[in-house]
């Protein structure tokens, strides 16, 4: 199938549509770098679809020259799931953001991953409500500000990526809007997996929660503040790589501790421990950095392919309408 | 009009052969109620009667033994002549309980047959019926005749040499109560014998001792003393259209025309659904025809269930989700994406009794006004509606057809009465059935999402997989010349009146509205749809025996309306219409035609019964003055 395939260019994913994001947004850097990784993946364009549900990053499908389909508010999940369903063959996107995906259509996220429908789910997460004009999300940090919260939101907000854990997902990251090559070798990894891949984009709203983001993005001062884990490199940061992750073992936490003397007992990143992914995907706040990389990755049958198999197995029985209405009790009437 | 009934004239027992019967089967839950009469209505097919049944299950799954609110029944009714309703009183009652008999009583006819366990009317079971005496013995059924066997005694001794634990022994008492039954009708044991010999396949002597039981059961008829009156009643054979026949479900039959309307269209079919009484079975049913072009997909909730159902459509397949009232509610918001992106949807509402949970084990049509109306914008889409158990085969086919013709969800509504419903069908020839072959756009040059039929004004169908036909659409509105995301007020209009015009003009691609039974014009006409209609047909049919100028007419077609149903009423005096709801389908009517229509309404969960609807006739005719005919 490769050999057929016409080489593509980013302009080739670029649809005519104006695209309508609020100057200096961070869906910009994120469609650019998805447009430009389009033709490394090997799929035919026509097989392409993006699937979305309501809100800023939704409008995302209008803006790939693919197959779109702009949905309603929190159901992408399931609709792509539709699409799926009735062609294995497409490659599927789900694009959501944090009040589409975890608080309108939370239901429907938390079962797209435990059955492992083969989607790639890209969550803009910006943490707050933009189109609607800037009301706190499920991802707001407590004490937001907003037309909804004047005096500061009360609600404890919730992570992404633990939640997608919790629920059973297979392939679990995080990334930034605006770092192209980290996102692409993310999204890539992703679309190799075989089942739901879930990756969490930090994304920058400047205009209802400006710099929320801005220690993990800041490029002065991130490396204090995120860490990028690799599959089998110890997990460590800072801008001289001096400071890593370990586990105390007494308390059954993490902590951060210098490397310096301490080689030994810096955490190597398994993709493929559970336990592990979910404690790094808990750290940020004052105490940690944010986690950004492939968190998790499992090995599972998908949705599909068992659906597959059941369908053929199904189907290896002949057919036949006619038998089917003449099928049990029946009767002349001469 | 007030709903009222009338006594129907009583089927005398004393004859030995009567035209038709109502039988009906109550007991405990766990009683085997409903085997017992589907085994009883096999035989009956197979010995020439025409036939219904419906069966009336409790809401809970095992309510405690002796449980009034846990009698689960089966009714049946049979005859020589045709018969469309499960029938208005029971001729003969199988009580194998206390709660079974008082629970069914009210409807017995005077004189009625009550066939009792009278090893079940013990202390304990009379005082959970809150009997205060025992109504075997208190002279309290003297109008009936009563035949009272200790069946726990005789299905012991019956299967005694089986060697079963008292308690399997006794739960043999069913298929030793259905042999004497059977006796009484003079059926055919045979069926049975075979169903339970498969049935317990693997249990040889649970099948035995249950044949045991059956055969018991008939030997019992035959050879005890029986009390004066009863005796075996023979049923003249109804004269039916030569052919092969099965009994068939509503439920079973819609499956089976969604499997063939996917076989007529050639396309594949994914059934998206969540469980919900009383439309679950239809997931079920087609769960175990994946041979055929059908995937089914029990999603998370409802929502997801339409929402799976459109993105299949997107995808090339037809999209069908099913539910009842409450879950229906719940996809308001997805059939309106599909009626937007304009994009094909089949929408099964197996209606229920409401509002919110309701009476889900119950039937009613109250769902018709959110059928046509319930859903936010100008959102039209075509409503059709099913009639009989059989109807639901060629409705559902034809759902099908609306759907992919002309992109747009279509809303099928059935109920729980035809869900469960049994009648005899005559199967149809495969290559009798209509064929709508649906082909899908592939045409590169200058595409657009947008481009539609002149006739049916429906937009292509250009699905992802094919080169050159990438397109982006949603739930914004669309511009009429490019499919693309358009805030132009102009074109809100254009769109709007669009997808009005494109519903509307279904109107000219369906049947024009006939007269089922009677004339096309007169005094009096009986209006309705879906499950009405038996019990409307056969008051009818006995009101213009009784030489009164009264016509049938049900619509299948609720939206649009066939576009000669206006003038076809306005030929008639008077127009009355039935409806298990407190009045909808008659505001349409009235709203649409100016027409001066009565309701009857009636929403107690069941069904019409004849006499009621015979009752609203006379009632109206008298109103219209001069009465006619011989009565």
């Amino acid at each position: 199938m490769n050999q057929a395939l016409p080489t593509l260019t980013l302009k080739d994913f670029a649809s005519d549509q104006e695209v309508r994001w609020c100057p200096g947004c961070g869906d910009y850097a994120i469609l650019k770098t998805i447009q430009k990784l389009m033709p490394d993946l090997e799929t035919p364009k026509e097989n392409q679809v993006f699937v979305s549900g309501i809100g800023c990053s939704s409008r995302f499908p209008y803006y790939m020259n693919t197959f779109g389909f702009h949905t309603i508010h929190g159901r992408a999940p399931a609709i792509a799931t539709g699409v799926k369903l009735a062609n294995p063959e497409l490659d599927v996107w789900v694009i959501t953001g944090d009040g589409d995906g975890f608080s309108i259509g939370g239901n429907h996220m938390m079962h797209v991953l435990r059955r492992n429908v083969n989607l790639q789910i890209l969550l803009f997460n910006n943490e707050i409500y933009g189109l609607t004009k800037g009301q706190y999300s499920p991802t707001s940090q407590v004490g937001t500000r907003s037309p909804s919260s004047p005096t500061g939101s009360i609600d404890s907000p919730l992570s992404p990526c633990q939640v997608a854990m919790g629920s059973g997902g297979t392939f679990i990251a995080r990334s930034i809007d605006t770092e192209a090559k980290h996102l692409t070798s993310v999204v890539k990894r992703g679309h190799a997996h075989d089942g739901a891949a879930f990756i969490e984009i930090l994304q920058n709203c400047p205009i209802y929660n400006d710099g929320i983001f801005e220690q993990v993005k800041d490029k002065k001062i991130a490396a204090d503040f995120r860490v990028e884990v690799e599959h089998g490199e110890p997990i460590i940061f800072g801008k001289e790589k001096e400071k890593g992750i370990a586990l105390n073992r007494e308390k059954l936490e993490l902590e951060v501790i210098a490397v310096a003397g301490n080689e030994d007992s810096i955490l190597i990143h398994n993709e493929t421990n559970k336990i592990q992914a979910q404690m790094l995907a808990a750290m940020g706040g004052e105490d940690f950095p944010v986690a950004v990389g492939v968190l998790y990755q499992e090995e599972k049958s998908s949705f599909v392919s068992d659906t597959q198999s059941q369908l053929q197995q199904a189907r290896d029985k002949q057919a036949s309408l006619e038998a089917l209405l003449n099928s049990g009790h029946t009767w002349n009437v001469d | 009009m007030e709903l009222a009934e009338e006594k129907l004239d009583e089927h005398h027992l004393d004859e030995k052969e009567v035209i038709d019967v109502v039988v009906r089967f109550a007991g405990d839950s766990g009683d085997g109620m409903q085997l017992t009469g589907t085994n009883f209505t096999q035989a009956t097919a197979l010995y020439g009667n025409d036939l219904s049944t419906f069966p009336d299950f409790p809401a809970e799954i095992r309510a405690p033994v002796g449980a009034t609110f846990g009698v689960s029944a089966f009714q049946i009714y049979f005859g020589a002549e045709d018969v469309t309703t499960a029938g208005d009183a029971i001729d003969v009652l199988v009580a194998m309980n206390p709660a079974a008999l008082v629970t069914n009583l009210g409807n017995l006819i005077d004189g009625g047959l009550i066939i009792v366990d009278s090893g079940a009317f013990t202390a304990k079971n009379l005082a959970k019926a809150k009997y205060e005496s025992n109504p075997l013995e208190d002279g309290s059924l003297d109008g009936y005749r009563v035949f009272s066997i200790d069946i726990h005694k005789q299905v012991l001794a019956a299967v005694e040499s089986f060697g079963l634990s008292h308690k399997d022994a006794l739960r043999c008492k069913n298929m030793w109560t259905l042999g004497l039954v059977m006796w009484l009708f003079d059926r055919d044991r045979s069926t049975t014998i075979d169903n339970l010999k498969t049935k317990f396949a693997n249990k040889p002597e649970i099948a035995n001792s249950n044949i045991a039981a059956l055969n018991a059961g008939h030997a019992y008829g035959e050879t005890a003393e029986l009390p004066a009156g009863i005796h075996v009643y023979k049923v003249p054979k109804a004269k039916v259209a030569p052919g092969t026949y099965r009994n068939i479900t509503g439920t079973q039959a819609l499956a089976w025309g969604l499997i063939a309307g996917s076989e007529m269209a050639d396309i594949d079919l994914l059934f998206a659904s969540y469980p919900i009484t009383p439309a679950s079975n239809l997931l079920h049913e087609l769960a175990n025809r994946k041979e055929f072009r059908v995937n089914t997909f029990q999603a998370e909730d409802e929502i997801a269930a339409v929402c799976a159902a459109v993105g299949a459509s997107f995808a090339g397949s037809l999209g069908i989700t099913s539910s009842a009232g409450p879950g229906i509610a719940l996809k308001a918001e997805g059939i309106a994406l599909a009626a937007a992106s304009e994009l094909p949807l089949v929408v099964v509402n197996t209606q229920r009794g409401g509002p919110s949970t309701g009476l889900p084990t119950k039937t009613e049509q109250s769902d018709f006004n959110m059928a046509l109306f319930g859903r936010h914008g100008d959102t039209p889409i075509p409503v059709i509606a099913a009639s009989t158990s059989i109807d639901c085969f060629d409705v559902a086919m034809e759902a099908v057809r609306l759907s992919t013709k002309y992109m747009t969800p279509v809303m099928l509504l059935s109920d729980g009465y035809l869900a469960n419903a049994a009648e005899p069908w005559k199967i149809p020839a495969v290559d009798s059935l209509p064929t709508f072959s649906v082909t899908h756009y592939d045409d590169p040059t200058d595409f657009k999402p947008s481009i539609r039929s002149e006739e049916t004004l429906a937009r292509v169908w250009a699905k992802p997989g094919t080169p050159g036909m990438e397109h982006r659409i949603g739930g914004i509105e669309r511009s009429y010349d490019t499919g693309d995301i358009s805030y132009d007020p102009a074109n809100h209009q254009k769109m709007t009146d669009l997808r009005k015009a494109k519903v509307d003009g279904i109107a000219n691609d369906i049947p024009l509205q006939e007269v089922c039974y009677g004339n096309n014009s007169g005094k009096l006409a009986v209006v309705g749809w879906g499950s009405t209609f038996g019990a409307i047909h056969q008051a009818v049919k006995r009101a213009v025996s009784e030489g009164l100028d009264v016509s049938h007419i049900q619509v299948r077609y609720l939206a649009p309306m066939p576009r000669n149903l206006g003038e076809l009423l306005s030929n008639f005096d008077a127009v009355i219409i039935p409806e298990m709801n407190t009045g909808q389908f008659i505001r349409m009517i009235r709203s649409e035609f100016l027409i001066d229509a009565d309701g009857i309404n009636k929403v107690a969960g069941q069904p019409f019964k004849i006499g009621e609807i015979l009752a609203a006739i006379h009632e109206k005719y008298n109103e219209l003055g001069d009465r006619g005919g011989k009565s």
